[in-house]
């Protein structure tokens, strides 16, 4: 599925960035397509919590552009590229410990482009995620770690973004948890987003998103598909690249 | 009517109150815009000597409270709005310290200008001075500035709790005390939410002038620059990371201040700071983490 005029939801285009020195993404070029879940794996420090966040510009990119829907938005605050239409579940979760879970969930309103449809919208959220409806008026640091995940995605999910960003989100959860948060994906995709999905998990990750690219020092080095997800001999030298 | 203990009468129980609501609403402006900025902001003192010579400016003219008080809330407006775009803004995201000496500068900068346009010797603002006056409250005389004084930061710090917890700026406030990176990400304006927290810290700067002025009227640059500093060892005595544990702190300080103001005899009432900062000395060296935080809370937040 593709928007008006075939334009992808998110394209990168030759992104670099720098963190003083280091060189963390060089020349990174990936897009992704409404209804479709693209994966970013990489051993630690390849580089992917970077790209998310150049294209959230919480960092500014040394070069390259980020265009959502066509339109750039480097150089844009987060907050703007937030009001665009792009929401990141962030790595860690950063739930609001301290505020309730329907407080958060307010909070997640912020980034909304259009102020109607808010009731379905979290109707269909809590549809996906029983647990964070249950645990509404809860302090969301009571949460467990699968819950706060499940709450970081609704978070995420009630600004009804076009773009959804998600750093690590199976990171530190049990088997059954992972289960379900990728079930949610998949669920969300159908929808009709575009998910860049940044993860550890490779081999998962593989045989679930439509393609996945192999990020190592900064440098894309492999496109799979999922029928490549048993190929570990690719997979393992693409990470050692 | 006397407590037995020190001799406190119940006259100096109510003024000490009145000095803690006082002081209370200036640990709030402190800690508000502590709270979005991580900037302690030592120029807040000059603030209140701006309102203060507003209110000063109108009473020699003979101008009345109605022209007075507007005045003086206009001009600290004014200047928090200017501070917040030409110090807050710019130096936002650097290092504490940076912050910290750019604020005194402003401070000292502030009390240069009160120098030079207004003389060292001061301004009378006198147009409140009638709640300098006693009312007679069952056999006891109250002064009625401590009476205002007590209602009014009760009343302003309840809509400010209304505003905090019902509304969404305050909401997004909140958010940004507590981690103002993924509020940012989630889409809250950092703009918007910095700047209700200066304005709102600049309207309690407001009040805090109308009301010190009737303790205090006689207006000279140092105006408030003791109760910024006995403000700021109360805030950091009851935990600068909480707004609610930083008013404690600062009414604590004013009440004890008041109380021991009271107290001591008239000769040696110059040693009331000394009495004071031991005080916060002491109880910093056994709560580090500020006296009303609960217990395994960090003291600073990681930023």
């Amino acid at each position: 599925m593709t928007g008006p005029l075939g334009i992808p939801a998110l394209a990168v285009d030759g992104l670099e960035v720098r963190h003083g020195a280091v060189t963390a993404v060089r020349g990174l070029s990936l897009q992704v397509r409404r209804g479709e879940i693209v994966g970013l794996i990489g051993p630690n420090g390849a580089g992917k919590s970077s790209t998310l966040h150049a294209i959230m510009g919480a960092v500014r990119p040394a070069g390259g552009d980020v265009r959502v829907d066509g339109i750039s938005v480097v150089g844009r605050r987060p907050e703007d590229v937030a009001r665009r239409g792009v929401a990141l579940v962030p790595e860690g979760r950063r739930i609001f410990a301290e505020l309730t879970v329907e407080e958060n969930l307010l909070l997640g309103l912020a980034g909304r482009r259009r102020r109607e449809g808010v009731a379905e919208d979290t109707r269909r959220v809590f549809d996906l995620f029983p647990v964070v409806e249950e645990a509404r008026r809860r302090k969301a640091g009571t949460l467990s770690g699968g819950q706060q995940q499940q709450l970081a995605i609704a978070r995420a999910l009630v600004a009804d973004p076009e773009v959804l960003l998600l750093d690590e989100p199976s990171l530190g959860l049990a088997p059954r948890v992972v289960d379900l948060v990728f079930e949610a994906l998949g669920a969300i995709r159908d929808r009709g987003l575009a998910i860049l999905l940044v993860e550890q998990r490779a081999q998962r990750t593989v045989a679930f998103a439509d393609r996945s690219h192999v990020l190592s020092q900064g440098q894309l080095r492999l496109t799979l598909g999922p029928e490549s997800a048993g190929d570990t001999d690719a997979l393992v030298s693409a990470y050692l690249a | 009517m006397t407590v037995a203990v020190l001799g406190i009468n119940w006259q100096t129980l109510a003024d000490a109150v009145g000095l803690g609501a006082i002081y209370a609403l200036m640990a709030v402006g402190i800690g508000l815009v502590f709270g979005v900025l991580r900037l302690v902001n030592f120029a807040y003192g000059q603030l209140v000597m701006a309102g203060a010579y507003a209110l000063a400016f109108a009473s020699e003219r003979g101008w009345p409270v109605s022209v007075g008080i507007p005045l003086c809330f206009g001009v600290v407006l004014l200047l928090s709005l200017l501070m917040d775009r030409v110090v807050f803004r710019p130096l936002r995201g650097q290092s504490p310290a940076v912050m910290l000496v750019a604020t005194f500068a402003v401070a000292f900068l502030l009390q240069s200008i009160a120098l030079l346009w207004f003389g060292p010797l001061g301004k009378i603002a006198a147009s409140l001075a009638t709640l300098n006056q006693p009312v007679t409250i069952s056999g006891v005389d109250i002064r009625k500035i401590a009476i205002v004084a007590t209602v009014l930061a009760a009343f302003c710090l309840l809509v400010l709790v209304l505003l905090l917890e019902r509304t969404r700026v305050g909401l997004h406030m909140r958010a940004a005390a507590m981690d103002f990176r993924t509020a940012e990400l989630l889409g809250v304006r950092a703009g918007r939410v910095i700047g209700a927290a200066v304005l709102i810290s600049g309207l309690l700067a407001a009040v805090v002038a109308v009301m010190l002025t009737v303790q205090t009227p006689l207006v000279t640059p140092d105006f408030a620059l003791r109760d910024t500093i006995l403000v700021l060892a109360g805030v950091v005595l009851g935990g600068m990371n909480r707004l609610v544990s930083a008013t404690l702190g600062g009414f604590a300080i004013g009440f004890a201040s008041g109380l021991l103001g009271g107290a001591l005899p008239t000769n040696q009432s110059q040693y009331l700071p000394t009495f004071l900062f031991a005080a916060v000395i002491l109880v910093l060296v056994i709560r580090p983490g500020g006296l009303f935080t609960r217990e395994g809370q960090q003291a600073v937040e990681r930023v």
